[in-house]
């Protein structure tokens, strides 16, 4: 594949727009091309507009921006375990939204949802507690950065479970529901929210392409050959936290899709952030959706929570991935 | 005069890596950094390509203050071959090589022909060209320094600083990295800068040596200068023996024949 880089992006493009035209006619119950494309109006086409498709384009931008946000963290702390969770992000991300959920609010700036922005802001949040305690401590030294972030990602994870104790049932046990992750979306609202942070996260990160590419390999050595290494830092830190809090915000932590998808990408394709960038977009679009889908068909006709079958299928999935390439 | 150290130090918390280094650079020789461990040669040359910050002094770079330059332009002027070892990260060593571009690319474009002609040439004069499809974490020590020479060598900066480019290499491959930074030097007229602990071959192959000890700039002289019994004491703290080399009567220094 590595050898042959357009035999892959044709495979992974057609996976694309497979799920895309498939994947809203699976659910609870099968719907058929000629329910939905028929001169009188149904409740199936309701179903199919209103609830299929933006479900699954959700779930494609969600896992578009998960898998984006993941290679971004691998690359800038050489660490083929970071995850878009690493820095605290996503803990702070759920502190916000469960904030919001706990006060009751209903607020929305902007057309964007009052749950989005206080996502925004844990998120935002966490990344500036990351980067001001890196900066005091140790000139933003990448181990000081990681271990700063676990450290704030298990305080917020800590007041969240604060927040839960103190909430009385119901707001409680909606916390605790969208902690786990899910695409349950009515309409193109939440599709329409989180488009532009990916558009633009997407645009940012392509444009830092060759950057992450020197970063990955060491920062005195991309810095010999002119990379701005801190401000790269920081403006792929914000991109990557903003795009993860408009993603938390929505569909809540799904765990996974940021670690497997961008390492079997990296796998196939070799490390490139050239053809790495377009190649996370595609194949965490098409995971997420597929997961999904999967959430919605094993156990109907209740639904799992994407998170647990994104877990359930990308750890032996992952592990079969790397035994494979060990082995050849 | 293309680069100066004007009382140039630097301090990580209370070390003392540099203190008041003075050191002037013409452009197109080739220079040795020389000095015991810890004496602050691979800070002097971390400093004079801006990754580490000076806490006094300054660099003049063609006669601009080096902390006026942006990082990329920087890079135009002086590229660095590192000593540790880096995270090859699975990048091939055409893609690797094709990194070394990275001052001369624009982000908005793709890259041009003259990006690729360039790396193909610098594989071929480092004699990599057959390896460029390879990983590099499957080449060897030697093989993996000479694509870092070709990478430095495509980013076109008119100085090359080199820590320690033959370290953990067999004497073969010592003998073809240095032939081959004399090809280049040739070629392409850079001036090379390169810390070494090899006394001998820092009088064999430079012009001028610089000897550091516990920061401070304790010699600064050619390669005669350099082989004195009183200059060497100073910069090692230690005496040597001394010797003819049989090819061209210069001398060398000699390995003592049992622990003292």
């Amino acid at each position: 594949m590595r050898k042959n880089p357009w035999l892959f992006f044709t495979l992974l493009i057609t996976g694309f727009v497979a799920a895309l035209v498939i994947l809203p006619f699976v659910g609870i119950d099968l719907i058929t091309p000629a329910q939905v494309f028929t001169a009188e109006e149904n409740q199936i086409q309701h179903i199919f507009w209103e609830l299929r498709v933006p479900r699954v384009l959700t779930g494609m931008l969600v896992g578009s921006v998960l898998a984006m946000a993941g290679m971004t963290f691998q690359a800038l702390f050489r660490n083929a375990l970071a995850t878009p969770f690493t820095l605290g992000t996503a803990s702070g991300a759920s502190l916000g939204a469960s904030v919001y959920i706990w006060a009751g609010w209903s607020i929305s700036l902007l057309g964007i949802s009052g749950q989005t922005l206080f996502a925004f802001l844990g998120a935002i949040t966490a990344l500036a507690f990351v980067y001001g305690f890196s900066r005091v401590k140790n000139g933003m030294s990448t181990n000081t950065m990681l271990l700063a972030g676990v450290a704030i990602g298990i305080f917020f994870s800590s007041l969240i479970l604060l927040i839960q104790y103190m909430a009385d049932q119901a707001h409680s046990l909606r916390i605790l529901r969208w902690l786990m992750g899910g695409l349950e979306v009515v309409g193109f609202r939440q599709f329409l929210e989180v488009l532009p942070f990916m558009l633009l996260g997407a645009v940012v990160i392509y444009f830092y392409r060759w950057e992450m590419n020197l970063i990955s390999t060491g920062e005195d050595l991309a810095a010999g050959r002119g990379v701005n290494v801190n401000r790269t830092k920081i403006v792929l830190l914000v991109t990557a936290g903003l795009m993860v809090g408009a993603v938390v915000a929505v569909a809540g932590p799904i765990g996974f899709v940021g670690l497997i998808v961008p390492h079997i990408c990296r796998l196939l394709i070799g490390p490139d952030h050239r053809r790495l960038v377009i190649a996370c977009v595609l194949l965490g679009g098409i995971f997420l959706s597929v997961c999904d889908a999967l959430a919605r068909l094993l156990i109907a006709p209740s639904e799992l929570p994407v998170g647990i079958v994104t877990a359930l299928l990308g750890g032996p999935f992952f592990l079969w991935v790397l035994l494979r390439k060990k082995i050849s | 005069m293309i680069l100066s150290a004007k009382q140039c130090s630097c301090q990580v918390e209370d070390k003392i890596l540099l203190d008041q280094v003075d050191f002037e650079v013409e452009a197109g020789l080739r220079y040795a950094v020389i000095g015991p461990n810890g004496a602050g040669k691979s800070t002097l040359l971390k400093a004079l390509c801006r990754l580490m910050t000076l806490s006094a002094g300054d660099c003049i770079l063609s006669g601009k203050k080096m902390s006026a330059f942006s990082q990329r332009d920087l890079a135009t002027w002086i590229s660095y071959v590192s000593q540790t070892v880096f995270n090859t990260n699975g990048f091939t060593v055409h893609e690797f090589v094709l990194m070394g571009r990275y001052p001369h690319l624009s982000p908005f474009t793709s890259l041009r022909k003259t990006d690729r002609d360039k790396v193909d040439a610098a594989l071929e004069m480092t004699g990599m060209q057959t390896f460029a499809q390879r990983r590099l974490d499957t080449l060897s020590g030697g093989e993996r320094q000479k694509v870092m020479i070709a990478a430095a060598m495509v980013q076109e900066a008119r100085i090359m600083l080199l820590d320690e480019p033959t370290a953990f290499l067999d004497p073969l491959q010592q003998d073809q990295v240095y032939a081959l930074l004399e090809t280049i030097r040739a070629r392409t007229r850079v001036t090379l800068i390169e810390v070494t602990h090899d006394v001998n071959r820092a009088a064999l192959s430079h012009d001028i040596i610089l000897g550091l000890r516990q920061g401070r700039v304790v010699f600064c002289g050619t390669p005669e200068e350099l082989m004195q019994p009183e200059v060497l004491y100073a910069i090692y703290g230690k005496h040597f023996t001394f010797a003819r080399h049989p090819e061209n009567n210069c001398q060398v220094v000699m390995p003592t024949g049992k622990s003292i």
